[in-house]
């Protein structure tokens, strides 16, 4: 198989001043010359060192927690942004998806937003043309073609922005995360669409929180941490991979020996302990937290925990904070311990906890999407097939025929 | 063209020239960026395009009254309002072209973000917007003509009138990108065009001819000015005065100095844009 792709030592640097525009005036521009043009922006490498090669055929995944370079690794193969250094080489054309109905406009008809969107995407018009009938019969959305975008549901400016992407045909065609949102069915139908791209021969790169839409449509995957390159395998050995270092799981944790960000560090996570080593539908879940003082002499009052509970889309779920019930905490020794107890309604499947610390509103310690929970199959209704049900939670309700006493009037 | 064949480079340490071919390549694109802003600037307004000529025509009423028939204003032998009137439409090439290609960055930010093309196709789009406001308001300018029976010699219209047009064309792409690549870094130009185009609009003979000012060095100093040798040339396409051809290649030249330049500055800051939009 001959390489389609060639990424060689790719590195990417932000300097922070540059990313927030509200720092980019003229006035500071120019204050900053009189000063001798001292630049005192914090820098920061996005990505570090990347170097991997993706033969004709390949799909690729590309894994990592939030922040970890994977769109901006998305964003240099496909020109958007420009490499800081390294080198790239390819063959064929790259079409980068990193969002879908980018150019839609509210006020022209679905047609045009066609022709919009698709030219955006790096489509010709006679192309766009030839594919008319297949997108607009992909979408679902009918009849409502001809009319302004503006009077479409939510629901079907998002079919008819997916359909647009699924049509794309590059040499290489570079994926971020879409397929995260839109109905369950819809999302089945993008995922085999995919199958059948990956089936005629074509190179897909695959950014996706998704791991099993990721073992199913990936060969080949390389894992990102803080902008390195950790990892590069099969796609099955790079979710296992992904699992068992970058996410922890287990009933007790460490935390003690981790690599950290650039937090204050004063007072930090130690150990994590979960009450089971799964948790089964409808049950609290449950676990404690110990901290280690690296500073004694820094102060320890108000302490807050903040507490993410995230599923595999990367979708925030729950936020727990000892702040939001206004309790904030005085660590007084080590031997202290918090308990956590969070009411549950979570769909089976597995979770990951993004857990924070502060002290006085200084981050002390932060993890992201970092420690594994699962939650068991199994639904508190006594359905018997569990994967049928839609949604990211399992609420309890009611539904009662007939009971006039409570019908809402 | 089998485009497997079509080997791609990106490397961090090479400056690459303007790809007049890669522009050409999206040349669709370009068309469909404006096609967009022409059909969303007009969709759901009540008199349509009709808008491209109404305002000029309005500004040119309240000229000729305050400026052709209360101040006797000179207006080349032409008059007053066809003086007005063809000064105007050429201006506004050049004033809602800059405008409208400075603030094509910001408001198409998410676009940029999330795709690439040559980032040039969007003030090049925002120009192509003003251009065909003012080929519409070309219908009302020959309404104009025929009813101040203004005879213009044929060949002499057909030489200096598209010359004009030029002239004003590659200024407002030049100041446009300029501009537009500057805005994406420091959004003080959006607040300050508006302000800076109202300010240059008296300092270019749009209500007075450039011939009335006595001073030579100044007569010349405002020629640097490339819209003063475009609306000159436009008005000399009406009538059968001798042009000044010192004026003419002063302003041509300074239009093609700041296309020139505004290539150069876009071009050394396309690279910042999707970081900074």
């Amino acid at each position: 198989m001959k390489t389609i792709l060639e990424v060689i030592s790719v590195s990417k640097k932000y300097s922070l001043s540059g990313i927030n525009p509200a720092y980019q005036t003229l006035s500071g521009s120019m204050s900053n010359f009189f000063r001798g043009g001292k630049n005192e922006a914090r820098e920061f490498w996005a990505l570090n060192d990347i170097s991997f090669e993706v033969k004709e055929g390949d799909t690729l995944g590309i894994i990592g927690r939030n922040g970890a370079g994977k769109t901006t690794l998305l964003k240099i193969i496909s020109r958007i942004t420009s490499p800081t250094s390294g080198r790239i080489t390819g063959k064929g054309k790259v079409t980068s998806l990193l969002e879908v109905g980018t150019g839609f406009h509210l006020e022209l008809t679905g047609r045009e937003n066609i022709y919009m969107n698709g030219s955006i995407l790096g489509l010709k018009k006679k192309e766009i043309d030839a594919k008319l009938e297949e997108i607009v019969e992909f979408s679902g959305v009918g009849e409502f073609i001809d009319n302004p975008l503006k009077f479409y549901s939510s629901g079907m400016q998002l079919r008819l922005a997916f359909s647009i992407g699924a049509h794309l045909e590059p040499e290489i065609l570079a994926i971020d995360e879409v397929l995260a949102v839109g109905d369950s069915l819809f999302q089945q139908k993008c995922i085999e669409k995919m199958t059948s791209i990956v089936k005629s021969g074509r190179t897909i790169l695959f950014v996706s929180h998704n791991m099993q839409a990721l073992k199913t449509i990936c060969n080949k995957a390389i894992v990102l941490d803080a902008g390195k390159k950790v990892f590069d395998g099969t796609a099955e050995a790079a979710v296992d991979y992904y699992n068992t270092e970058h996410r922890l799981q287990g009933q007790t944790i460490n935390l003690l020996d981790l690599s950290r960000g650039k937090y204050a560090g004063e007072l930090i996570f130690r150990e994590l302990k979960f009450a089971s080593p799964a948790f089964q539908y409808g049950e609290d879940i449950s676990f404690s937290v110990l901290l280690k003082t690296v500073n004694p002499s820094a102060r320890k009052d108000n302490v807050i925990f903040g507490v993410n509970v995230v599923d595999r889309f990367g979708n925030n779920i729950y936020h727990v904070s000892n702040l939001l019930t206004n309790q904030p905490f005085t660590h007084n020794a080590d031997a202290d311990g918090y308990q956590f107890s969070i009411k549950n309604n979570l769909r089976p499947g597995q979770y990951t906890l993004t857990l924070c610390l502060t002290v006085n509103d200084v981050v002390q310690d932060f993890f992201t999407e970092l420690v594994t929970f699962t939650v068991e199959e199994g639904n508190p209704y006594g359905f018997s097939k569990t994967g049928f049900i839609q949604g990211m939670v399992f609420p309890g309700f009611e539904v009662k025929q007939n009971a006039r006493e409570t019908i809402i009037k | 063209m089998n485009s497997k064949d079509n080997t791609f480079v990106i490397d961090a340490n090479s400056r690459t020239p303007l790809n007049l071919k890669e522009i050409w390549e999206f040349r669709e694109l370009l068309y469909f960026f404006a096609w967009r802003d022409i059909k969303v600037k007009y969709k759901q307004t009540f008199l349509g395009v009709t808008w491209a000529f109404i305002q000029p025509f309005l500004m040119m009423l309240v000229l000729n009254i305050f400026f052709g028939q209360m101040l006797h204003f000179p207006s080349e032998t032409l008059p007053y309002s066809v003086f007005a009137f063809t000064g105007l439409i050429i201006w506004n090439i050049f004033s809602s072209g800059t405008i409208n290609s400075s603030n094509s960055m910001l408001t198409n930010a998410v676009i940029i973000k999330k795709n690439y093309f040559p980032r040039i196709i969007l003030p090049l789009a925002a120009v192509i917007v003003s251009l065909f406001d003012f080929l519409v308001s070309l219908i009302l300018f020959g309404g104009l003509l025929i009813w101040f029976r203004v005879l213009p010699d044929v060949f002499r219209f057909i030489a200096f009138f598209p010359f004009a047009v030029l002239i004003a064309l590659i200024t407002t792409i030049g100041t446009g990108v300029i501009i537009g690549a500057m805005s994406i870094r420091f959004r003080d130009f959006r607040i300050v065009m508006p302000f800076l185009i109202q300010l240059l609009l008296f300092i270019t003979p749009v209500i007075y001819p450039i011939s009335a000012v006595s001073n030579k060095t100044l007569y010349h100093v405002l020629a640097l000015n490339p819209m003063a040798g475009a609306i000159s040339l436009a008005r000399a396409a009406l009538t059968h005065n001798p042009v000044d051809w010192t004026i003419i290649a002063i302003s041509g030249g300074m239009a093609a100095f700041i296309f020139i330049l505004g290539l150069l500055v876009f071009k050394r800051n396309e690279t910042l844009i999707s970081d900074f939009a």
